[in-house]
């Protein structure tokens, strides 16, 4: 044998043993690697543990395969536990009794939760939460269960909680100290916490200390509080902390610390020199590293050492972005302000419950730590300026201002080289340089070959702004050409389309594109053919370049099923419509639900049954309301002059009008209206593409407004307009936009970014200074006349409805599609429940 | 005509659309998405289960090219799934069952072993 391969044994595959693993096969060290795991498989992603209730399988959560392993050449035994290190003779032994013998040992044994020392913490369904093996007893336990607790309110908690909240538990969160987060929050931060996560219906307990659990009156258990109290559940979670796994430091005489914690040096080294500790299970200047980036750093230490590298450790940030049950908490730093001389900026929004702290040093000159929670769009600027050490601006409170939060990331600061982009994988500014400099300047090749926003995916955002600013600087084109098929934006494709007379894809594709297209580009010219052509969106020609909402004209949900959402045009309706909508609905089994836009939408309709259903609808006088096209959607409208009391014009009239005018038009985006009889604004037309709110002399006209991600009030673009005049001004506006904007781009966006801005597009449309208004309005005309409902057409074409079948050669319907009764509607079963749920016969 | 046991038909040519997919029922109980390229005639069959959306959906995706490779993006997350190899694109982890197919007298055919 080989002399001068060294032995290497890992105790544990946990996330970071794994890692020492992959990058120690990395280096060409001539080793000879062993790892013995106590679980009963490989490493997995316990950072997205949680994901197992959302349906992923230990398959998908593992990190590596025991093929994987054999490729590298690495011997591996699971369900092995050691139980004793034999250091004079440098070997352990394990749980099968057999020894293994080693020149170097790397302890990566992680840690485990802490359970208090409850009378009666021991019983059947008090869980913990670290494990594939526990989630499935949480499962098992949380069936016949109603109600759940969880004791402890730290970040492992809180997520626990949303874990058996999401099992359909009512969830209660008990917490010991004051607030919840105490490790990574302020008071504050902490208060406003409770508050969000009690809205979602998790009750949180503080300042209770759980002295006993006993058997329950209606449930399980009961839990006693010292100050009285009592709470009854099902099943108890102890998320209470964590331990460092340091038994066998213990046992075989390696220094640990007081509270635990196999003492290391910079090198990661325990007090042993052939012994190495990595991890959770290391204490490093009396400090444990519970995330798992510090982790990776200190198997990518070892595995240098181990190779002849100088690679140090040197401590670790030991800062958080999270999203818990949709709340965003950010904290970075000394979120405390404990630092002497610490001073802080606080702002605070109770209306939309948003709070940030920013804690800076005695002379105003350096981030020290922040606490954001309720938006943490401000956490990768801030995090850069603590971890880099730069310099703060003039005035440090408009890092933490709203308006801040509209700068891209980083956008008006250069970052130095150091900088650390993606903390998992340990990329920093200078390394993507590095590559981009090498000769890739593609982001997911980048992705690839750095690895670069793999892991937790927190840096996605920054990766891409990073790589956007360095191209420019180095004068590469950032081009805005939409797809590798095409070097063309949307709007040369939409002048190439007219100009040409072009009728089809591959007509485009042939003279101007290369390769069969994809999801991006067809999309985008199938619209575009439709808003210069307007032809009937299932024409055979245009069918493989439509999505599936476009193809099958309805909205595909979670489980494959579609919704139906007729037009309701300014969201009026008679009774007798609504008795029909009821009806059909009772007799498909449809879930039924009032839409944010004035409308009904019914849910769960299985392929083969939206022409039966479609055609009830449109025999009833129904038509498409277009929910699944980039097309106009709603008009909503309030009351209006005809009852509201306050009302100077006819506002549901004038909705109507404008929605049939405008339905089925082809647009970059989807297109919302809204009308309102006065200027108490009850139809909220600010915030809509186009906006209509009536005064005493007419209607003033609003543009570009928009609700969704990043809301924009509407521009006033003119006032007192008469009926005639305010639609001649709406049919140029819309045909502008859908020449000239990029695809999937609101009204909101191509605004800001049209050059010359609002006054500019009065211009072109008050003023006609393009000498436009005219083809505009006849284009816009054209496609009014040649409107034609979707789903009329459709059911009177049996060639179009050969598509509406699951299987061509059987009437066999769908079985992975299942429904669980929820308030006394149908809704998707979860994968969880599927399982759970025997597979009817086909 | 010879046709081996193990080829097996499922559907007529004409049941098959031009640069899109259909789906047929296996076996009554595999459900196959078949993929027709117009330009080259090219039939091509996979799983119809896409393993990250969970549901039988890929039939519903639209084909297309990355470089060289023919696929199908999930009409519910986007994922693309090699046409060819059944490999997820944007993860190498996930993929899905390959078929091989022929087209013999207007009739498709899948191999099925
Ligand atoms: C059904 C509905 C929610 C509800 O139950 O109320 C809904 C459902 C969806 N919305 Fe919405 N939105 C609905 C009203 C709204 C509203 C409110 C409104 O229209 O007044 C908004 C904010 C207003 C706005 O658009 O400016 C809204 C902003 C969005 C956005 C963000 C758009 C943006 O510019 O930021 C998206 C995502 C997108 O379009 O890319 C979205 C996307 C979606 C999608 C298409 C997501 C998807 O791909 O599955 C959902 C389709 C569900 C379905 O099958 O019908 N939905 N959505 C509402 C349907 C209204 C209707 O009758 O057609
Ligand atoms: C639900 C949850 C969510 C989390 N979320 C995040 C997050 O968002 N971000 C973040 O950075 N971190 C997060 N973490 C923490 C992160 O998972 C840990 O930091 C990381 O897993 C530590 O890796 P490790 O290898 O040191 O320990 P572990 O992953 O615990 O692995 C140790 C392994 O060693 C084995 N072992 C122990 N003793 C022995 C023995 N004597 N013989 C053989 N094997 C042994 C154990 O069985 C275990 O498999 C989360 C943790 C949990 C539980
Ligand atoms: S906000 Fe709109 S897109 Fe988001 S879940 Fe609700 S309906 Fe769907
Ligand atoms: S920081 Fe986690 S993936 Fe980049």
């Amino acid at each position: 044998m080989d002399t001068n391969r060294i032995k290497i044994l890992v105790i544990g595959n946990g996330m970071v043993g794994h890692q020492f693993v992959e990058s120690m096969s990395a280096s060409n060290k001539a080793c000879e690697i062993t790892v013995l795991s106590a679980e009963p498989r490989l490493a997995y992603d316990r950072v997205h543990l949680s994901e197992f209730f959302d349906g992923k399988s230990a398959d998908d959560l593992a990190l590596t395969t025991g093929e994987h392993y054999d490729e590298l050449g690495v011997n591996f035994v699971t369900n092995e536990k050691v139980t004793n290190i034999n250091r004079s003779d440098k070997s352990v032994t394990a749980s099968s009794g057999k020894k293994y013998s080693y020149d170097k040992l790397i302890l990566a044994t992680g840690s485990y939760p802490f359970v208090p020392p409850i009378p009666g913490n021991n019983q059947e369904h008090c869980l913990v939460y670290r494990t594939i093996e526990d989630l499935k007893a949480i499962s098992a336990s949380a069936k016949l269960a109603k109600v759940g607790v969880v004791i402890g309110g730290g970040l492992l908690g809180l997520e626990a909680a949303n874990a058996i909240k999401q099992l359909g538990l009512e969830t209660h969160v008990v917490e010991f100290a004051p607030q919840l987060m105490a490790v990574q929050l302020d008071q504050s931060g902490g208060n406003l916490l409770k508050r969000k996560i009690e809205e979602l219906g998790v009750t949180v307990h503080i300042q209770k200390a759980t002295q006993d659990i006993v058997k329950g009156d209606k449930c399980r258990y009961k839990l006693q509080f010292s100050d009285g109290t009592h709470l009854e559940t099902d099943l108890v979670l102890f998320s209470a902390g964590i331990r460092p796994q340091d038994e066998l430091a213990k046992k075989f005489d390696l220094e640990i610390g007081e509270r635990g914690g196999i003492v290391i040096n910079d090198l990661c080294q325990t007090s042993d020199d052939n012994i190495f500790a990595i991890g959770e299970c290391a204490l490093w200047q009396n400090f444990i590293f519970g995330l798992v980036a510090p982790g990776y750093t200190m198997a990518r230490v070892v595995a240098s050492q181990l190779s002849g590298g100088t690679l140090q450790f040197n401590g670790a940030d030991m800062s958080t972005k999270l999203k818990l049950m949709g709340v965003e908490v950010g904290s970075i730093g000394d979120a405390h302000g404990k630092t002497s001389g610490a001073k802080s900026y606080i702002f605070e929004n109770q209306i939309s419950g948003v709070y940030k702290k920013l804690v800076i040093d005695e002379d105003k000159n350096k981030i020290l730590g922040a606490v954001l929670v309720g938006d943490t769009r401000d956490y990768d600027t801030l995090l850069q300026f603590s971890l880099n050490d730069m310099d703060l601006p003039e005035s440090p409170e408009s890092l933490i201002l709203p308006q801040s939060a509209d700068t891209t990331p980083m956008g008006a600061f250069e970052l130095p080289d150091s900088a650390m982009i993606c903390s998992c994988h340990n990329v920093t500014k200078g390394d993507i340089k590095q590559v981009i400099k090498n000769g890739t300047t593609n982001l997911s090749e980048l992705k690839q070959c750095t690895k670069a926003s793999t892991g937790c995916g927190g840096c996605t955002a920054l990766l891409k702004t990073t790589v956007d600013k360095e191209l420019l600087a180095l004068g590469v084109e950032v081009k805005d050409d939409i797809c590798e098929h095409f070097t063309y934006s949307r709007k040369q494709l939409f002048h190439i389309v007219k100009v040409e007379q072009i009728k089809s894809f591959d007509e485009l594709r042939d003279k101007h594109g290369k390769g069969h297209g994809c999801e991006i580009c067809k999309p985008a010219v199938g619209n575009i053919l439709a808003s210069v052509w307007n032809d009937y969106i299932l024409k055979q020609t245009h069918l493989p370049l439509q999505d599936t909402n476009d193809t099958y004209l309805g909205n595909m949900q979670k489980d494959g099923t579609y919704s139906i959402v007729p037009r309701i045009a300014g969201g009026e309706i008679t009774p007798n419509k609504l008795i029909v909508l009821g009806e059909v609905a009772k007799k498909y089994n449809l879930y039924t639900k009032l839409t944010g836009g004035q409308r009904i939408d019914l849910f769960g309709a299985r392929v083969d049954q939206l022409p039966p259903i479609w055609e009830e609808l449109i025999n009833a006088g129904f038509e498409t309301g277009h929910a699944y096209g980039k097309s106009l959607r709603t008009v909503k409208s309030c009351v209006g002059s005809t009852w509201c009391r306050y009302g100077v014009q006819d506002s549901v009239g004038q909705a109507i009008e404008l929605e049939n005018r405008y339905k089925g038009l082809r647009s970059p985006h989807k297109i919302k209206f809204a009308v309102s009889g006065c200027t108490r604004e009850c139809a909220e037309a600010q915030s809509k593409d186009i906006g209509i709110i009536a005064t005493e002399n007419g209607w003033n006209l609003y543009v570009c407004g928009n609700g969704g991600m990043k809301p924009r009030h509407g521009d006033l673009f003119a006032t007192d307009l008469d009926t005639k005049t305010m639609v001649r001004y709406i049919d140029r506006i819309l045909m502008f936009y859908v020449r000239t904007a990029d695809r999937l781009q609101r009204t909101s966006v191509w605004l800001e970014e049209l050059d010359g801005g609002l006054e500019y597009l009065q211009q072109v449309i008050i003023e006609d200074c393009l000498d436009l208004a005219q083809e505009l309005e006849n284009q816009m005309q054209t496609v009014v006349d040649s409107y034609q409902c979707e789903w009329k057409t459709t059911i009177e074409s049996p060639e179009s409805l050969k598509r509406f079948r699951q299987f061509v050669n059987s009437e066999s319907i769908d079985s992975n599609i299942q429904f669980i009764t929820e308030r006394e509607q149908i809704r998707p079963a979860t994968p969880v429940e599927k399982k759970l749920i025997p597979i009817k016969e086909l | 005509m010879t046709i081996s046991n193990q080829w097996q038909t499922i559907c007529q040519q004409n049941d098959l659309i031009n640069d899109s997919g259909i789906c047929v029922l296996l076996n009554d109980n595999q459900q196959v998405a078949i993929f027709y390229l117009k330009s080259t005639e090219q039939t091509y069959a996979i799983s119809n289960y896409d393993p990250i959306g969970q549901a039988n959906v890929l039939y519903r995706g639209i084909i297309g090219s990355i470089d060289e490779d023919i696929v199908v993006a999930s009409p519910l997350y986007k994922q693309h799934f090699s046409l060819i190899s059944g490999e997820c694109i944007q993860d190498k982890t996930m993929s899905v069952d390959v078929f091989e197919t022929r087209i013999v007298d207007d009739l498709v055919q899948l191999k099925v072993t």
